[in-house]
C-alpha cells in the first residue's frame, strides 16, 4: 500500500502527538484522549454532513458504542481493548444496518428530526433500566491489552498513545474514502440527488453504507470514551450530546479529515478555560465562539488555512 | 484538482502543529502556583435547573464559611485561621454537563489547578464516576450532597473519598418512620417521582420500608413523569381519581414547586397530605401556596431541622446578612463537608501552617467525630468514610401575619435508627425488617 | 369511564399548551425555513419577564388583579418585540441564503448566548408567581377538579390558533406570506419584500413564543433551562403536524397531548417514549409530517 504526502504528514503528526504525551502534564494527556474519542463521534457526523445529511442523533451509536464496552466488561468479564471495542462496533453496526433502512428514506430536517427520535428512545430505555443503573450510569471496569495490564496510574497514557494510533489509522481510513467513487458520490448526492440517479447509480444504497460505516466510526469514539472516562450514563444519547457533536464538526468543517480532530482538540481546550476563568457563563462563550466562526469562516476553521476565509460563502 | 491537492499538503501539518503547540504552550503557561495557601475545588450546579435550588446556595455558603474561616471569626473548636493557619482558596466549577465532563474537570482540578481537596457534587452519577478516579489520583475527596447507595458499594475500599451526606434510603425509611407515627391508619398511598435514578430509587426504598412498618398500607398509584416537565395536570388527574391519603414525592427544585402549587390549586393536597422527602429547600417560597400539615424533610438535620447550637447560629446569621435568605439544607451540607475537611486537616498532626497531604488528612478523617452546624457528625459506616447522622421530618405551617414558613411536629430519627450497618445494602437492611436498629 | 373523561380534559389541557409553545416554531419555519433552536429561550424569556413583573405586581398589592393579567400579557409580548427584533435586525439579517442547517447551528450559538444572558439578568433563583393561577380558582367536572386558569389556557389557544389561522388564509398579508412559503423566489420576483415578511415574521414568531411563556409561568416555577427542555416537545409536535403548518401543529398537539395523558393514565412507564415513539410512526408512515406538502423534485 503506498501512501499519499497527506496520508504521511496525518501519521507523522500521530507519532509527535503520542511522543508528546510522554512530556505533557497528565490531565492534559486526559483532555486529548477525551477530545479525540469525541473526534471520532464527529467524523461519523461529517461524513454523513458531506452527503447533505445532518444527524441530530449521532449519539446514539456513541451511546451504544459505550454501553457495549461496559455491559461487556460487567456481564462478560471481557476486559481487553481490542476485543470490547469491536464489541461496540459490531452492536452499533447491526443497529445501524436495521435503522438505516427506514433512516435513508429520509432527507434534510426529517433526517434530523427522526435520527433524533431514535436516539431519545435509546435514552427512555436507558432511563428505565434500574439494573444499568438508570440516569446514574454506571462504571466501566479497568481494561487489558492482549493479556497486558497497565499499572495502575499509567492507564491514562497507554490508553491515549492508543487512541492517538486508532485515530491516524482512521484519518488515513476516511480520507481515502472521501477520495474513493463512493465518497465522491455522497457529494454527489448532497449537491443533486436527482442527477445521481440518472446517472444509474442508487443514492439510497450509497447513503445506507455511508449511514452503517458512519455508526461504526461513531461507536468507536463511544467505546474510548467510556474506558477513558471510566463510567458511562443515558446521557450520552441525549440530543444535547448530539448537538455537541455537530457544533464541533461545523466548527471544523467538512473539508478536509483532520478538522474534526483539531476542532475537537480545541473545542475541549476552550471549554475547560472557559469553565474555570468564567465558570457562571461559560456556554456564553461557547456560543459566541460559534457565532464568530459561523460569520467569519462559514466554512469552518479549515478554510483559514486553505485561503478561503473571505471568498467563502456556503 | 491538481492545485487543491497541493494545498492540502501544506496544511494538516500546519494545522496539528499549531494545534499541539497551542495546547502544550498552554499547559506550560498555566500552571497553578503553589502559593502555601489550602487550595479547594467547590464542584456545584451553577448552571440549568439545579443551580437555583441547590448549587446557589452551596457556593454562597462555601463563600461565608471560608471567608469566616480566613478571618477566624468561627466560634471553637473552628477558630483556628483558615485550615491549619492556611489562608484557603477557592476555585468554583459548574457541575453542569454530565459525569465525563466531571471527570475530565476533576482531573484538571487536581493536576492542573493543584488543588488540595475538592469538595462538592450534587449528582450521584458524578459521585460515581468521580470516586475511582479520585482513588486512582489520591485526591482528598469530600462529597457533600449526592445520596446514591451504590457510591461505597463500588468504591468498596475507599481511602481518599469521604461522604458527610447521607445515603438517600436514610431519607425514605425517615419518611416511612414518620408516617408510622403521625398518620398511623392511612389507607392509600400514592407517589409521584422524577423519572430517573434519584426518583426510581427513592420510591424503591420508600415503598418497601411501608411495607415494613405500616404493612396495612397499599400502594394505590405510582407516576414517573419525565424529570423537569414542569406541568403535572395529567399526573395529578390519575393520582386524583384513586384518592389516596398520602403522597409521597421526591421532587426536588422547580418541578417540586410546580407540582405543590397545581396539586394544591386542584384540591389534592387537601385530600391527601404530601410528604415531601427535600420538601424544606422551598421552605420561604410556598407561602400559602402549600397546606399547612404538608410533610417536609430536609435530607438529614439541615436547613430549618439543624440544631440551634452555636455554629449554626454563627452560620445562619453570617449566611442571612450576606444573601437575605436562611440557609437551605444545601448550603447546610456544603458548610458540614467544609468542616468536617478542616476537622481532619487540622487533626492531621501536621505543624501549623503547613498543609497536609491527601492521605494524612485521609487519615485522621476516617471515622473521625466533628462538630457542625447540623450537630456532631460521626464518620461512622463504610469503615469510617460515611457520615452517620439522624434525620428529621415535620409539618409545614404558613403564618400569613409574618408571611414566613415554618416546620411544626417535629420528629426526629437517631442515626442509628434510619441508617443501615456496614456489610448489607440499604434495600437488604429494609427487606429484613431494619435488624439492629436503636430506635428513640 | 372516570379515567377516560380524565385523559379528554388532561390531554386537551396539555394539547393546548404544546399548541402555545409550537406555534412560533412553525410559523418561523413555514416563512423563513429556520429551525429555531432558540425557540426555548423566548419562552423561558417570556416565563421570566412574566414571572419577575408579576410577582413584584402582586407581593406589593400594586392593583386589581385583572390588570395583573394584562401585565403578565402585555410584558411578554414586549419582551418579544424587543429580543426579535434585536436578533432579526442584528444577525439573522445578515445570515438570509445560508444553508438551512447552518441557520439550524446559528440559533443553536443564540441559544447558548441567550441562557447565559438571562441567567445574568435574573439569576439562578427560582421564581414563582402563583397569583394569576391562583386567584382563578377551580371547577369540578363531573367530580374531576381542574383548575379555571389551565382551562383558560385552552381557550386562550383555541383563540390563537383561529386568529393565526383567519391571517393567513383570508388578510391579504396572509395571502403574501403564503406565497412567500410556496416559492420565495416567484413571490419576489412578483415585487412581495420578502425581507420585511421575514422581519415581521421572526418578531411574530418571538413574541408567540414568550407568550406561551408567560402563560406558563404562573403554573410554574421558572427555574434556569426550563427553555432547553421544551424544544424538543415544540420540534416533535411540528414534525408530526408538518412543518410550517399552522391546523398541522394543532393536530400535532392533540395528538400528543392526549397520547401522553393516556399513558399516564393507563401505562405511566411508557410516558417517556410516548412522544418520540408517536413521532417516529408518524414519520414512518407519512415523511413529511400530517399536514407537510411534498415538495417537487428538482433537477
Amino acid at each position: 500500500m503506498r501512501l499519499s504526502k497527506t496520508e504521511l504528514i496525518l501519521l507523522g503528526v500521530a507519532v509527535l502527538l503520542a511522543a508528546g504525551g510522554f512530556i505533557a502534564p497528565q490531565w492534559l494527556v486526559f483532555l486529548l484522549t477525551m477530545a479525540l474519542a469525541k473526534a471520532m463521534v464527529v467524523q461519523g457526523v461529517v461524513m454523513q454532513m458531506r452527503a447533505g445529511l445532518v444527524t441530530f442523533g449521532q449519539g446514539l451509536f456513541f451511546c451504544v458504542g459505550g454501553y457495549a464496552v461496559g455491559m461487556s466488561g460487567h456481564f462478560l468479564d471481557i476486559t481487553d481493548l481490542a476485543v470490547l471495542l469491536l464489541i461496540g462496533v459490531g452492536a452499533a453496526v447491526l443497529l445501524a444496518m436495521l435503522l438505516g433502512l427506514l433512516m435513508t428514506r429520509y432527507r434534510e430536517i426529517f433526517f434530523a428530526m427522526l435520527s433524533l427520535a431514535f436516539s431519545m428512545i435509546l435514552y427512555g430505555v436507558l432511563v428505565k433500566s434500574s439494573a444499568l443503573g438508570s440516569t446514574d450510569g454506571f462504571n466501566v471496569k479497568a481494561w487489558t491489552l492482549f493479556g497486558w495490564t497497565p499499572a495502575s496510574g499509567q492507564a491514562p497514557l497507554a490508553l491515549f498513545v492508543i487512541i492517538v494510533a486508532c485515530s491516524a489509522l482512521l484519518a488515513v481510513l476516511l480520507h481515502r474514502y472521501s477520495r474513493s467513487s463512493a465518497g465522491m458520490m455522497c457529494e454527489a448526492i448532497r449537491e443533486n440527488e436527482v442527477r445521481v440517479e440518472y446517472l444509474g447509480q442508487s443514492p439510497r444504497w450509497v447513503l445506507y453504507m455511508n449511514y452503517v460505516a458512519a455508526a461504526a466510526v461513531s461507536a468507536l469514539g463511544g467505546g474510548f470514551m467510556a474506558l477513558s472516562a471510566g463510567h458511562i450514563d443515558p446521557e450520552m444519547a441525549y440530543w444535547i450530546t448530539s448537538g455537541e457533536f455537530v457544533f464541533i464538526a461545523l466548527l471544523g468543517g467538512t473539508a478536509h479529515v483532520a478538522a474534526p480532530f483539531i476542532a475537537a482538540i480545541l473545542f475541549a481546550v476552550v471549554r475547560t478555560y472557559a469553565i474555570e476563568l468564567v465558570p457562571h457563563s461559560w456556554q456564553m462563550i461557547l456560543g459566541f465562539t460559534l457565532l464568530a466562526i459561523i460569520v467569519f469562516l462559514p466554512k469552518g476553521l479549515w478554510s483559514l488555512f486553505t485561503g478561503q476565509a473571505r471568498r467563502a460563502k456556503a | 484538482m491538481n492545485n487543491s491537492k497541493k494545498s492540502m499538503l501544506k496544511h494538516p501539518l500546519a494545522f496539528a502543529i499549531t494545534a499541539a503547540g497551542l495546547a502544550l504552550s498552554l499547559s506550560a503557561g498555566v500552571q497553578a502556583a503553589e502559593n502555601g495557601k489550602f487550595r479547594i475545588g467547590i464542584v456545584t450546579f451553577l448552571s440549568g435547573p439545579a443551580a437555583g435550588p441547590f448549587g446557589e446556595p452551596s457556593a454562597n455558603a462555601a463563600k461565608v464559611l471560608v471567608e469566616g474561616l480566613n478571618k477566624g471569626q468561627l466560634p471553637a473548636p473552628y477558630d483556628k485561621l483558615g485550615i491549619n493557619g492556611a489562608e484557603i482558596e477557592v476555585v468554583i466549577i459548574d457541575e453542569a454537563g454530565g459525569a465525563a465532563k466531571q471527570v475530565e474537570e476533576f482531573r484538571n482540578l487536581v493536576q492542573r489547578q493543584k488543588v488540595d481537596a475538592v469538595v462538592g457534587y450534587i449528582s450521584s452519577g458524578d459521585c460515581l464516576a468521580i470516586a475511582p478516579v479520585a482513588e486512582e489520583l489520591g485526591a482528598m475527596t469530600v462529597f457533600y450532597d449526592c445520596g446514591t447507595s451504590q457510591l461505597f458499594k463500588e468504591d468498596k475500599t475507599p481511602q481518599y473519598v469521604f461522604r458527610t451526606s447521607l445515603d438517600a434510603a436514610v431519607d425514605n425509611i425517615g419518611a416511612a418512620r414518620y408516617l408510622a407515627k403521625v398518620r398511623p391508619d392511612a389507607q392509600k398511598v400514592a407517589g409521584i417521582q422524577q423519572n430517573y435514578a434519584w426518583g426510581q430509587d427513592s420510591w424503591n426504598d420508600f415503598t418497601h420500608s411501608m411495607e415494613q412498618l405500616m404493612p396495612k398500607a397499599k400502594v394505590v398509584e405510582s407516576q414517573m413523569p419525565k424529570v423537569f416537565q414542569g406541568q403535572y395536570g395529567a399526573e395529578i388527574s390519575a393520582i386524583s381519581v384513586k384518592r389516596p391519603d398520602i403522597i409521597h414525592s421526591s421532587f426536588w427544585g422547580g418541578d417540586m414547586e410546580a407540582l405543590v402549587l397545581q396539586a394544591n390549586a386542584r384540591g389534592l393536597l387537601e385530600d391527601a397530605t404530601a410528604v415531601l422527602t427535600c420538601g424544606e429547600s422551598a421552605i420561604d417560597r410556598y407561602k400559602d401556596q402549600a397546606p399547612n400539615g404538608m410533610i417536609i424533610g430536609g435530607r438529614g438535620p439541615f436547613g430549618a431541622f439543624a440544631p440551634d447550637n452555636e455554629l449554626n447560629r454563627w452560620f445562619k446569621d453570617k449566611y442571612v446578612a450576606a444573601y437575605k435568605t436562611a440557609p437551605t439544607y444545601p448550603a447546610s451540607k456544603m458548610a458540614q463537608a467544609i468542616l468536617g475537611l478542616k476537622h481532619a486537616a487540622e487533626n492531621a498532626k501536621v505543624e501549623s501552617g503547613k498543609i497536609p497531604a491527601p492521605l494524612e488528612i485521609a487519615k485522621a478523617f476516617k471515622g473521625a467525630t466533628f462538630e457542625s452546624v447540623s450537630g456532631t457528625v460521626q464518620m461512622a459506616r463504610a469503615e469510617g468514610h460515611q457520615a452517620m447522622q439522624g434525620i428529621a421530618y415535620g409539618e409545614y405551617n404558613y403564618d400569613p401575619a409574618s408571611k414566613k414558613g415554618s416546620v411544626q411536629n417535629v420528629i426526629a430519627f437517631a442515626g442509628e435508627c434510619v441508617t443501615p450497618p456496614d456489610g448489607t445494602t440499604a434495600l437488604e437492611w429494609i427487606k429484613a425488617g431494619f435488624p439492629g436498629a436503636q430506635c428513640n | 369511564m372516570m379515567s377516560l373523561f380524565a385523559v379528554l380534559i388532561d390531554g386537551t389541557i396539555y394539547a393546548s399548551w404544546l399548541f402555545l409553545v409550537a406555534a412560533g416554531l412553525t410559523v418561523i419555519y413555514g416563512v423563513m425555513r429556520i429551525l429555531n433552536m432558540a425557540h426555548g429561550s423566548f419562552y423561558a424569556i417570556g416565563a421570566y419577564t412574566a414571572a419577575s413583573l408579576v410577582g413584584w405586581y402582586f407581593n406589593n398589592g400594586i392593583g386589581p388583579v385583572w390588570a395583573g393579567y394584562l401585565l403578565m400579557l402585555g410584558c411578554a409580548l414586549v419582551a418579544g418585540l424587543i429580543v426579535g427584533l434585536i436578533i432579526e435586525r442584528g444577525l439573522l439579517r445578515f445570515m438570509y441564503g445560508r444553508d438551512e442547517v447552518l441557520m439550524v447551528i446559528i440559533t443553536y450559538a443564540l441559544l447558548l448566548v441567550l441562557e447565559d444572558t438571562m441567567k445574568m439578568i435574573w439569576g439562578v433563583n427560582p421564581y414563582f408567581a402563583y397569583q394569576p393561577y391562583a386567584e382563578m380558582g377551580r371547577s369540578a367536572l363531573a367530580g374531576l377538579k381542574v383548575s379555571n386558569y389551565d382551562l383558560m389556557l385552552v381557550g386562550v389557544s383555541a383563540v390563537l390558533g383561529l386568529g393565526l389561522w383567519l391571517w393567513l388564509e383570508r388578510t391579504h398579508q396572509g395571502k403574501v406570506l403564503r406565497a412567500v412559503i410556496h416559492d420565495r423566489e416567484v413571490a419576489m420576483a412578483m415585487g412581495v419584500n420578502v425581507r420585511r415578511m421575514f422581519t415581521l415574521v421572526f418578531v411574530l414568531g418571538t413574541m408567540l413564543g414568550t407568550l406561551a411563556g408567560a402563560l406558563t409561568a404562573p403554573a410554574i416555577s421558572v427555574v434556569p433551562g426550563m427553555g432547553v427542555e421544551i424544544i424538543v416537545l415544540a420540534f416533535a409536535v411540528v414534525v408530526i403536524g408538518g412543518m410550517g403548518s399552522i391546523e398541522g401543529a394543532a393536530v400535532g398537539a392533540l395528538l400528543v397531548g392526549l397520547s401522553r395523558a393516556a399513558a399516564v393514565h393507563y401505562a405511566p412507564e411508557f410516558e417517556l417514549f410516548v412522544i418520540y415513539g408517536v413521532m417516529a410512526l408518524v414519520l414512518a408512515v407519512r415523511p413529511q409530517g400530517l399536514f407537510g406538502r411534498v415538495l417537487a423534485r428538482k433537477i
